[in-house]
C-alpha cells in the first residue's frame, strides 16, 4: 500500500521550538476577567450581607454541647417499647413503600425511556416523574396525612409516590442506555413487543434495577425517620417525641438505631450487587 | 427465492442510503456485497427485514411482498430471515442456550417464552445446533463469557433456530481475526450449503468475499456498481466500487530486503487485506471448527 512519504523526524530548523497551551475555558481574556472578578465580587458582597450574632453562636455552643453529651449516653432502655414500636412501623413501611413503588415505576420508567416509547406518553411519564422528583418528601407527606390522617398509612404513601420519582427515572436512563444491537437482534427474529422487552432490554437493566432498588429501600428507610416528624408514623415519630421531651439519652439511641439500619442494608445491597452485575 | 425491485432508502437526515438497487437472489446463492463505509450495505440488509424500512420500492420473499405486510405479518415473515451480526449481537447476559431459543420467539407464545418453557422440539433443534457448531459444552455458559468465534457461531445457531429461508449476514467476521474470520465463513458457505440457503452477506474484505460468494455486488454510494462473479473483481471494478487506489500485491518490490520471500498475491487481488498467514487455497482445512 503506498504510504505517504515519511514525515521528518526532526523538526524544521527554524529556531525557537513550537509551544503548547491547553487553550482556555473562556477563549476572550476580557470575558474570562469579567467572569472571574465578577464570581469574587459577588462573593465579598454575599459574606458581608451576612449578619452574624457572636454572642447567639456563644449560648448555643453551650447548649450544643448539653445535647452532644446527651447524645455520648445513649439511652436504650427507658423507652424500648417505643423505640422498638417506631423502628418496626418504619422499616414496614419503607418495605412496603418500596415493593409498591416498585411495582410502580417499572410501567413509568417503560413510558419514559425514548427508545421504547413514542412522543407523547414519553412525556406523560416524564412529567410525572418530574412532578414527584420535585415535591420534597416532607411536603408530600404533609399533603397524605392531611388526607389520610396520621400514621404509617400516610407515610407509605409518600414514600411509595417518591420512590417513583427516583426508581423511574434512573431505570429509564439505564433503559434508554441498553445497547441497541441486541435488541434489534431479538426484533430480527421475529419476536413480539413483549418478547423484545423480556429477551432483549430486561437482562441489559435487571442488575441496574436490582441496585437501585435496593438503595431505594435504604433511603425510604432513612425518609421515613424524617417524615414521622410531619406525622406520618414511624420511628421519625418516635424521635420527635424524644426530642420534645429534652429525652436526648433516648434520641441518641434512635439515630445510633437509624445508622445501624442503614449499614446493614449498605452491607446487604453492596453484597446483592456483587452478585448480579 | 429473493427479489429486490428499485429499493431507495433516504434518511430523515437527508442522507440518500440506497437508490434504485434491484437484483434477484435464486435458492441457494450466496452474494457477497462489497463496498466502501456508508455505500449502504447494511441499510439494504436491514431494508430486507424491514429493520429499516425503506422509503421506496419492493422486496419478494419467493411470493409474500415484504414491503406491504402489517407488523403481525412482518414478524411472522421475520422468522423466515435469519440474521447474524456484526459483533455478534447476542444478548450478553443471557445464556447461550437461551440465546439460541430466542431464535424461536416468533414461534411460542409470548408466555412460554416468559417462563422459557419452549418446546421439546425446539429444545432438541437447539441442542443439535449447539453441536453443529461445536459449542455443546458450552450450553449454560453466559453470552459474554466466550470468545468472539464462540460468539459468532452462537449468532450463526441463532439464525439457524429459526428454520430460516435466507441469511441476511452483516459484516460477519467485522471484529474477528484472520484466523476465526475464515473459520466462520467456511462455517456459513457450509450451513448454507446444507440447508440450500440463500445468503445476503455484507464483507468489507474483499479476499473473503472472492472466496466464499458465488456472486458479488459491488455498492457505491447506494447503486449497484458491479454484479457478477467474484473472478470479474478486477482491479478496474474495484476502482469504479472503492475510488482509485493501487489495488496490485501488498508490497512494492525492491521495498523489503532480498531474500525476505513475499507471499504472493493473486494477480489482481487487493493489496492491504487484513494479515495473517494465509491458509493454502483448498477449501480442505475442514475440522477446525
Amino acid at each position: 500500500m503506498p504510504e505517504p512519504a515519511s514525515i521528518p523526524a526532526v523538526p524544521p530548523a527554524s529556531g525557537s521550538p513550537r509551544t503548547w497551551r491547553r487553550p482556555p475555558l473562556v477563549a476572550d481574556w476580557r470575558l474570562r476577567w469579567l467572569l472571574i472578578l465578577g464570581a469574587l465580587g459577588y462573593l465579598t458582597l454575599a459574606i458581608a450581607s451576612l449578619d452574624l450574632d457572636w454572642a447567639r453562636i456563644g449560648e448555643g455552643w453551650a447548649r450544643g454541647l448539653r445535647l452532644l453529651s446527651g447524645f455520648l449516653s445513649p439511652d436504650f432502655t427507658s423507652r424500648w417499647e417505643d423505640i422498638q414500636a417506631g423502628l418496626l412501623e418504619s422499616l414496614s413501611m419503607a418495605l412496603t413503600a418500596t415493593a409498591a413503588g416498585i411495582a410502580l415505576s417499572i410501567p413509568v420508567a417503560l413510558g419514559a425511556a425514548r427508545n421504547l416509547s413514542p412522543l407523547p406518553l414519553y412525556l406523560a411519564c416524564r412529567g410525572l416523574i418530574a412532578v414527584s422528583r420535585s415535591l420534597q418528601e416532607v411536603i408530600v407527606a404533609i399533603l397524605f396525612v392531611a388526607m389520610v390522617g396520621f400514621g404509617p398509612l400516610a407515610g407509605f404513601l409518600t414514600l411509595a409516590f417518591a420512590t417513583i420519582g427516583f426508581l423511574a427515572k434512573l431505570l429509564a436512563e439505564a433503559i434508554e442506555a441498553i445497547d441497541p444491537g441486541q435488541v434489534e437482534s431479538v426484533r430480527a427474529t421475529g419476536a413480539g413487543w413483549w418478547q423484545v422487552l423480556d429477551y432483549g432490554v430486561v437482562p441489559q437493566v435487571l442488575p441496574r434495577l436490582i441496585g437501585l432498588s435496593l438503595y431505594r429501600l435504604d433511603i425510604n428507610f432513612r425518609e421515613s425517620a424524617v417524615i414521622g416528624i410531619v406525622g406520618a408514623g414511624g420511628v421519625g415519630a418516635t424521635l420527635n417525641t424524644a426530642m420534645d421531651r429534652y429525652e436526648y439519652g433516648s434520641a441518641a439511641a434512635i439515630l445510633i438505631l437509624i445508622v445501624a439500619v442503614v449499614l446493614v442494608t449498605e452491607y446487604v445491597s453492596g453484597w446483592v450487587r456483587e452478585r448480579v452485575h | 427465492m429473493l427479489r429486490i425491485e428499485s429499493l431507495s432508502k433516504r434518511y430523515r437526515t437527508g442522507d440518500q442510503a440506497l437508490a434504485e438497487v434491484s437484483f434477484e437472489v435464486p435458492a441457494g446463492q450466496m452474494v457477497g456485497l462489497i463496498g466502501p463505509s456508508g455505500a449502504g450495505k447494511s441499510t439494504l440488509i436491514r431494508c430486507v427485514n424491514r429493520l429499516v424500512e425503506p422509503s421506496a420500492g419492493r422486496v419478494w420473499l419467493k411470493d409474500l411482498e415484504l414491503t406491504r405486510l402489517g407488523r403481525r405479518g412482518l414478524r411472522q415473515a421475520r422468522r423466515r430471515m435469519g440474521m447474524i451480526f456484526q459483533e455478534y449481537a447476542l444478548v450478553e447476559r443471557l445464556t447461550v442456550m437461551e440465546n439460541l431459543l430466542s431464535g424461536r420467539l416468533g414461534y411460542v407464545s409470548f408466555w412460554r417464552s416468559l417462563t422459557r418453557r419452549f418446546p421439546q422440539a425446539d429444545i432438541d433443534t437447539a441442542f443439535r445446533l449447539l453441536d453443529r457448531v461445536g459449542l455443546s459444552e458450552h450450553v449454560d455458559k453466559r453470552a459474554d463469557a466466550l470468545s468472539g468465534g464462540q460468539r459468532q457461531r452462537v449468532g450463526i445457531a441463532r439464525a439457524l433456530a429459526q428454520d430460516p429461508e435466507i441469511l441476511l449476514v452483516d459484516e460477519p467476521t467485522a471484529s474477528l481475526d484472520p484466523k476465526t474470520s475464515r473459520q466462520i465463513m467456511r462455517l456459513i458457505r457450509e450451513v448454507c450449503e446444507e440447508r440450500r440457503l440463500a445468503a445476503i452477506v455484507n464483507l468489507h474484505d474483499v479476499e473473503l468475499a472472492k472466496r466464499f460468494m458465488d456472486r458479488i455486488l459491488g455498492l457505491r454510494a447506494g447503486r449497484v456498481v458491479y454484479d457478477g462473479a467474484p473472478a470479474g473483481l478486477t482491479p478496474e471494478v474495484l476502482t469504479a466500487i472503492y475510488g482509485e487506489e493501487d489495488w496490485g500485491p501488498a508490497a512494492r518490490p525492491g521495498e523489503h530486503e532480498p531474500g525476505e520471500a513475499l507471499p504472493q498475491g493473486h494477480p489482481g487481488l487487493p493489496g492491504g487485506a487484513p494479515g495473517g498467514p494465509r491458509p493454502p487455497d483448498s477449501d480442505a482445512v475442514a475440522g477446525a471448527l
